[in-house]
């Protein structure tokens, strides 16, 4: 018996973009009307998989379709990169989830994207393109074969700034430095807009912070519901204990509390990194049994599995 | 027809259930009450007098007929008791094991005057056990009425809700927002007290009935409910959405990482099997000194879910006493049983940092009752330089929950004070067509007072769509209209 046996969530198309990042458009016409910028979902891969939150990148109203971009970092990530293919389907995906981001009229914006974060900013950017601001897009990748959406980006953008930490493209260092220089030259900036990894928005909100510019922030905490059931993505603004799957996930980055944030993205660090492990060596056991297939490349996992409490 | 019997010649002494030694259930995930077999239920069934006064039925949230079933147990008829129970509870073999019987129907049993109460939610466990284990099903023989009914959240509200309005003639879809349905039942209530399997045979029945269940559907946010009502052809919906978003002590050390709340430590072993990892994905965290505060049913349920997970000690900390503990007494008993160290008159003033972002152990006061405060229970205060530490590398807060935000945010729907919906006395929202009901209503309540209200709202949708219980109309109402004969409704104004 199977009640609730899911319906199908079909992967129309993938593209990816690095050994790491890949793109993932999942059929959902239903969702693809509804979802607005800076909304995210939950996805599940198989029936056995965890629910994982990932940021909405874009939606296509007339294709009827969400599209997500995701980092291979952890087993569920990497199983995905393998697993995920077009004409296959998700197990779960549910949404859209969270307070869309309010593009409101502003006339002149900096939207920020950092890494992975690149490409949820990007239909904000697009949004205030479309409600008529100067739309100053400025995007961080480390090194240059892991930047994507560039010209994508671009397209919406009336300046454009691509930081490489390594200079490799664009310029040498952070997005920090890009809105350094951003600032420098437009005194009349009235909002930035940041979504990236915690270290990188708690850096952009620390750049603004002096010229007292309104700074929004897209937080990424652990969840398991997403509906605000659990608790589990609870984050410190202003002193204010908030959930970010029913509060935000938007939050004005002058007052999170980017260190707990943190501290708090850590806390399964452990049954992640033995769930990686443990899954990296099936895939070379069965690699070594199934002597046709290619060799599947693995990270170096620093925590050996017999430290590891899960199982 | 049985012989007449008395209060002296019925078995005196209730039958007891077999359960599954404390020790060893400590350990495991299986069922703590093993359920009776037929003779035992048989011995059961004889105990009750089948007086003419029934109060077990005005007991009961939902009306059940109690003699009636038990009657047919006598008569060793398990086919037709399950009939009778399903007259008003598709969910017989959840609410045998979940309802607060001592509190409802076996509070009031004629029996119970004298000796102890007829066992009514161990006989309807029976017999939903062995429907399910027969696959007995309803299959509504009634005419399509052509109505849409839309309903948000198969927890208990929603089931309810959902199978007297499919046993009305209506279409119902139920929308979930997980992966799976069933609400509270599923994610909430660990399987050592309601197995899934039970939950999903119930879960079968409805589909049997023709309720069919959207997964992955966040209301409110995929669609709203007023596009269920304008756009999407739905004549009338229920809202059942459970209180979600759960209560932080608001202490310091409220944000650490061994800090999390009961329903998320219950929704990753119950719901995403957390408990099987890594066969499953989903992680949980195991402490080996766990503190649950509160004393309620999630709390009872939290802690015997750390023991199984492999903790080696369970503390539960309660800032009042035993006698104002919220939990049924046979749920502490059974934690009691299994190794639990409560500590009454205790609240906690501070989780402890062990410098890495985690949890090193609580600081806590004394508490001494004071007095009644506007619950009626007496109010802890308290005791003046009595603060101690405990060690625990694992805290879970299990101290209530609040209205979840969604539908508000979402919707027009009015709102009380507490943002909770507000509904009239018939479950009526704010909203024509809009009904409500459960914990986004009352706030935390139980799974028959959820079931209870949903099928309060279900005839206050029939009224409003213009369907009218001509039995109903002809014998009066009962306390939620529970009728023997609905499939006599009929269609007398199209909406």
């Amino acid at each position: 018996m199977q009640p609730g046996q899911p319906s199908r969530f079909e992967i129309v198309s993938r593209q990816d973009f690095s050994d790491a990042t890949y793109l993932l458009e999942v059929r959902h016409p239903m969702m693809a009307r509804a979802a607005r910028p800076g909304q995210f979902v939950i996805v599940m891969s198989h029936e056995h998989g965890e629910r994982i939150p990932l940021t909405i990148a874009d939606f296509d109203r007339s294709r009827g379709t969400i599209t997500l971009v995701i980092q291979a970092v952890g087993k569920t990530t990497r199983q995905m990169q393998q697993t995920c293919k077009a004409g296959t389907a998700l197990y779960a995906m549910v949404g859209p989830m969270g307070i869309p981001s309010p593009i409101g009229r502003a006339k002149k914006v900096v939207c920020v994207g950092g890494g992975l974060g690149v490409a949820p900013m990007f239909p904000q950017a697009r949004g205030f393109k479309e409600n008529g601001a100067y739309v100053i897009g400025i995007v961080g990748f480390r090194t240059r074969s892991l930047v994507f959406w560039e010209d994508k980006f671009r397209s919406c953008c009336d300046e454009f700034i691509l930081c490489t930490d390594d200079g490799s493209a664009g310029i040498k260092g952070l997005v920090t430095e890009g809105i350094r220089r951003a600032i420098a030259k437009h005194p009349d900036i009235e909002e930035v807009v940041a979504i990236g990894p915690p270290v990188m928005m708690k850096g952009c909100a620390e750049a603004t912070r002096a010229h007292k510019i309104k700074t929004v922030v897209s937080l990424n905490p652990i969840m398991v519901d997403g509906t605000g059931m659990c608790g589990g993505c609870r984050v410190k603004i202003g002193g204010e204990v908030k959930f970010a799957c029913v509060d935000g996930p938007d939050f004005d980055g002058h007052k999170v509390d980017f260190d707990d944030l943190m501290s708090r993205l850590r806390r399964y660090a452990q049954e992640e990194r033995a769930a990686a492990q443990r899954w990296s060596e099936n895939c070379r056991m069965k690699d070594l049994a199934d002597a046709v297939g290619p060799a599947v490349e693995l990270l170096e996992l620093p925590d050996p599995f017999e430290d590891v409490k899960g199982g | 027809m049985a012989k007449k019997k008395t209060i002296r010649t019925i078995p005196q002494e209730r039958t007891p259930m077999r359960e599954q030694d404390a020790r060893a259930r400590a350990k495991n995930f299986a069922e703590v009450a093993c359920g009776y077999s037929l003779e035992e239920a048989l011995r059961e069934a004889e105990r009750c007098l089948l007086c003419p006064d029934e109060p077990c039925i005005k007991g009961c949230p939902v009306n059940i007929d109690i003699p009636g079933f038990i009657r047919k147990i006598g008569e060793k008829d398990l086919r037709g008791a399950y009939d009778v129970i399903a007259e008003t509870n598709l969910l017989a073999a959840v609410c045998g094991r979940v309802c607060p019987q001592e509190t409802q129907c076996e509070k009031v049993c004629t029996v119970g005057e004298s000796l102890e109460p007829v066992a009514i939610g161990r006989l309807e466990r029976f017999v939903g056990d062995a429907a399910i284990q027969n696959a007995w099903g309803r299959v509504s023989s009634v005419e399509p009425n052509g109505f849409r009914i839309g309903i948000v959240g198969s927890g208990p509200a929603g089931m309810a809700c959902a199978a007297d309005m499919a046993k009305a003639g209506c279409e119902v879809t139920v929308f979930e927002a997980f992966h799976q349905p069933g609400g509270v039942l599923k994610y909430g209530i660990p399987d050592f007290r309601l197995p899934n399997e039970v939950v999903d045979a119930e879960i079968e029945n409805l589909r049997k009935l023709g309720v069919t269940f959207e997964c992955n559907t966040l209301v409110g946010r995929l669609f709203t409910i007023e596009q269920m009502i304008d756009e999407m052809g739905f004549h009338a919906v229920f809202i059942g959405t459970g209180a979600g978003y759960p209560s932080m002590l608001g202490v310091p050390g409220d944000s650490l990482n061994g800090v999390l709340s009961a329903n998320e430590l219950l929704t990753r072993c119950n719901l995403l099997r957390a408990r099987d990892f890594p066969e499953f994905d989903t992680p949980v965290p195991l402490g080996r000194q766990v503190a649950v505060i509160g004393a309620g049913n999630t709390a009872m349920d939290a802690m015997r879910v750390c023991l199984r997970l492999g903790a080696q000690k369970v503390h539960c900390v309660y800032r009042r006493s035993r006698t104002e503990c919220p939990a049924r007494a046979e749920e502490v008993h059974h934690a009691e049983q299994e190794g639990i160290e409560f500590h009454w008159l205790t609240a906690p003033l501070e989780i402890l940092d062990d410098g890495k972002g985690g949890v090193r152990g609580m600081r806590c006061i004394r508490m001494e009752l004071g007095e009644p405060d506007d619950s009626g229970r007496r109010r802890p205060v308290p005791v003046k330089g009595s603060e101690f530490d405990f060690e625990a590398d694992q805290v879970v807060y299990a101290i209530g929950t609040n209205a979840n935000p969604i539908i508000g945010q979402t919707s027009r729907l009015k709102l009380n004070k507490r943002g909770y919906l507000e509904t009239d006395d018939d479950l009526a929202t704010s909203m024509a067509g809009v009904y409500a009901g459960g914990d986004i209503v009352t706030g935390a309540a139980t799974v028959i007072e959820a079931m209870g209200a949903g099928r309060k709202a279900a005839r206050s949708m029939k009224a409003y769509l213009g369907m009218r219980d001509a039995q109903q109309a002809a014998t009066g109402a009962t306390l939620f209209g529970i009728d023997l004969r609905e499939r006599n409704f009929a269609r007398i104004r199209v909406a």
